[in-house]
């Protein structure tokens, strides 16, 4: 069980050194991925690999929206709700 | 085809005077009048003229799909400009050789994208002025006046400040509307110019094949800067429909929602789109019988593909075509033909026509393999600033005002001359639905330290179509000190995401003919 707070740093430190980033700056936590344009169509199913291998989640076709993964708080804050339910 | 006449602005307009208060561009939660559109248009058009952009003048559109960037490709042609979106994905390197090679007079950016155009600037000859827009637009503005970039302003503010009047066009027909880049063999992009006359006969073609009126609703998932998602604005606009402009594909289950809401009646994707949708499972949302037509182009639909199409779209009629973006559109399957022509792309588009030539040069309209001539008002007027290409795909006809388009396409033509692709004649690579040319990866490979050589190649991949795998040979003092990954990752800071190798391989050595020429054949 991890809190979402714990999860931030790490859901970040996957996203800036998995996907090429020239400004981390401008990734804020709550910034669109999408239009950042740091993750696209297929590094979303990048994601979708490393939630299967760091946490055992499988994601659900239905859970495959924005308020889910198109920023690293609502990746982090999904990613704190599986394991609290799982 | 008198509409267009004076530039295809002319759509807009007739589109704002007949249903002023019709919806006409729906992003997000926001939805734009055709009035509201076509006062917008205008003021941008204003807000281009006050910097200096006159009739003829480049004006580059640098982002993903939104309402900024929609209206801004009507802003320029209200501005006597000629305009080209360019993919959000296009990295600093390739916008900076593009500023360049098209002589931009003006750049109109969305602030996510600040990284690379003001990168972009630094490595560009001439600096165009750059108008910013979206949510970040304060600290992108930061970010430029750091770096030193002068002349960068909000779009926002410039354009609220403008007449929503039309400004006065000298446009005439045969001038350029737009240009769009597309990937070559030579590994350089080349900008294909197409003229209003060209715009206003596809669109006018395309939407007669499809049946189109102005109760359709479409969706835009394609990014404007592609033809076939320009041209879903373009018909639009032309026809005085609903455009609902999505940014990506990246959610499917959130585009079906979209489709729900709004009514859609028109969905145009690719086959990777189709492939998706066909793997979705457990998910709230009903078919879409609304829509009452389904357009597929870039690869040919599989069985899978029409079995995802029938199920999300049970009512759709399906149609299957094929395009260029030197003619925007080439040829479609008649729905009637689907069963009884599989794998084929069908006929001429309406208006135009096409045959094969042999390797003697002969021309075949049926029952022949060669290379795909097309001809038709839809042709482009050519390469940018490329004579030497140019000449290569344009070569004159019977009338002497006239030129045929020798696509570099290998094809086939049956008996009752349907089309059947076979190969591109210098191997580009599709994949997700969006073409690879290999050698802009291999010069990009070429260019990290330590890379001795390399070849890419197209290996048959089950969810893209073609995945893009790089076979690199490094020099001995490098060999280890790279993963293929991070091969990748720098790849991805210099190449769109679509182009960047989803397979690295590492060899000792590459298989090479008599003259030195890396072969090819085999690798995968």
């Amino acid at each position: 069980m991890s809190s979402t707070e714990e999860l931030v740093p790490r859901v970040r430190a996957y996203v800036l050194s998995n996907f090429p980033v020239a400004d981390p700056g401008a990734v804020t936590n709550g910034a669109s991925l999408m239009e950042l344009g740091i993750v696209d169509s297929t590094g979303l199913l990048e994601v979708f690999e490393w939630l299967r291998d760091e946490f055992s989640i499988e994601v659900a076709d239905a859970e495959m929206v924005p308020d889910n993964f198109d920023s690293i708080a609502n990746i982090a804050a999904y990613v704190g709700r599986k394991t609290a339910a799982g | 085809m008198v509409l267009g006449a004076r530039g295809v602005a002319e759509f807009l307009e007739a589109s704002a005077a007949r249903s002023p208060d019709k919806v006409g561009l729906v992003t997000g939660k926001t939805s734009y009048t055709w009035g509201a559109l076509d006062a917008w248009a205008n003021r941008i058009g204003h807000a281009l003229r006050a910097k200096g952009v006159g009739r003829g003048d480049r004006v580059l559109i640098f982002g993903d799909n939104s309402a900024e960037v929609a209206v801004s490709i009507w802003g320029a042609l209200k501005a006597d400009a000629v305009f080209f979106v360019v993919n959000a994905q296009v990295k600093a390197e390739k916008l900076a050789y593009m500023f360049d090679d098209a002589g931009v007079a003006a750049v109109i950016a969305d602030a996510a994208l600040a990284t690379a155009w003001t990168e972009a600037c630094k490595l560009a000859e001439t600096v165009p002025p750059i108008l910013v827009h979206g949510a970040q637009t304060a600290r992108a503005m930061e970010m430029a006046s750091a770096a030193g970039v002068p002349r960068v302003e909000s779009f926002a503010e410039l354009v609220a400040a403008q007449y929503p009047t039309a400004p006065a066009r000298s446009t005439i027909d045969v001038d350029l509307a737009a240009i769009i880049y597309t990937s070559g063999s030579t590994g350089e992009p080349k900008g294909a110019m197409l003229t209003h006359r060209n715009v206003a006969f596809a669109s006018w073609s395309v939407t007669t094949l499809l049946e189109n009126t102005a109760d359709d609703v479409i969706i835009g998932v394609v990014p404007l800067a592609f033809n076939y998602g320009l041209y879903q604005w373009l018909m639009t606009v032309r026809l005085g429909a609903t455009l609902v402009l999505e940014r990506s594909f990246a959610f499917p289950v959130a585009i079906l929602q979209r489709a729900a809401e709004t009514g859609a009646t028109g969905f145009p994707g690719v086959p990777t789109m189709y492939a998706l949708l066909g793997e979705l499972k457990d998910i709230p949302v009903q078919p879409l019988t609304k829509v009452r037509y389904v357009t597929s182009t870039a690869a040919a639909l599989l069985p899978k593909h029409f079995e995802a199409i029938a199920r999300w779209f049970p009512n759709a009629t399906v149609y299957s075509m094929y395009g260029l973006t030197e003619c925007k559109r080439v040829s479609w399957l008649p729905p009637a033909d689907l069963a009884r022509k599989p794998g084929s792309v069908g006929v001429p588009i309406p208006g135009t026509e096409f045959w094969v030539v042999d390797a003697e040069g002969r021309r075949h309209d049926r029952s022949a393999e060669g290379e795909l001539v097309v001809r038709g008002s839809h042709i482009m007027a050519g390469y940018w600033r490329k004579p030497e290409v140019t000449a290569r795909y344009l070569r004159p006809a019977a009338l002497p005002n006239e030129v045929l388009f020798y696509t570099g396409d290998y094809t086939r033509l049956d008996d009752e001359g349907y089309l059947y692709f076979i190969a591109r004649m210098d191997e580009v690579i599709k994949t997700r639905g969006e073409k690879v040319a290999p050698r802009e990866v291999e010069a990009a490979l070429e260019r990290i330290e330590g890379v001795r050589e390399c070849a890419v190649v197209g290996v048959p991949d089950a969810i893209l179509g073609a995945a893009v795998k790089a076979f690199v040979v490094l020099s001995d003092e490098y060999q280890g000190r790279y993963t293929e990954k991070d091969l990748m990752l720098r790849l991805g800071q210099m190449l769109e995401a679509y182009m960047v190798p989803k397979q690295v391989e590492f060899r000792p050595s590459l298989p090479k003919t008599a003259m030195g020429k890396i072969v090819k054949k085999g690798l995968s």
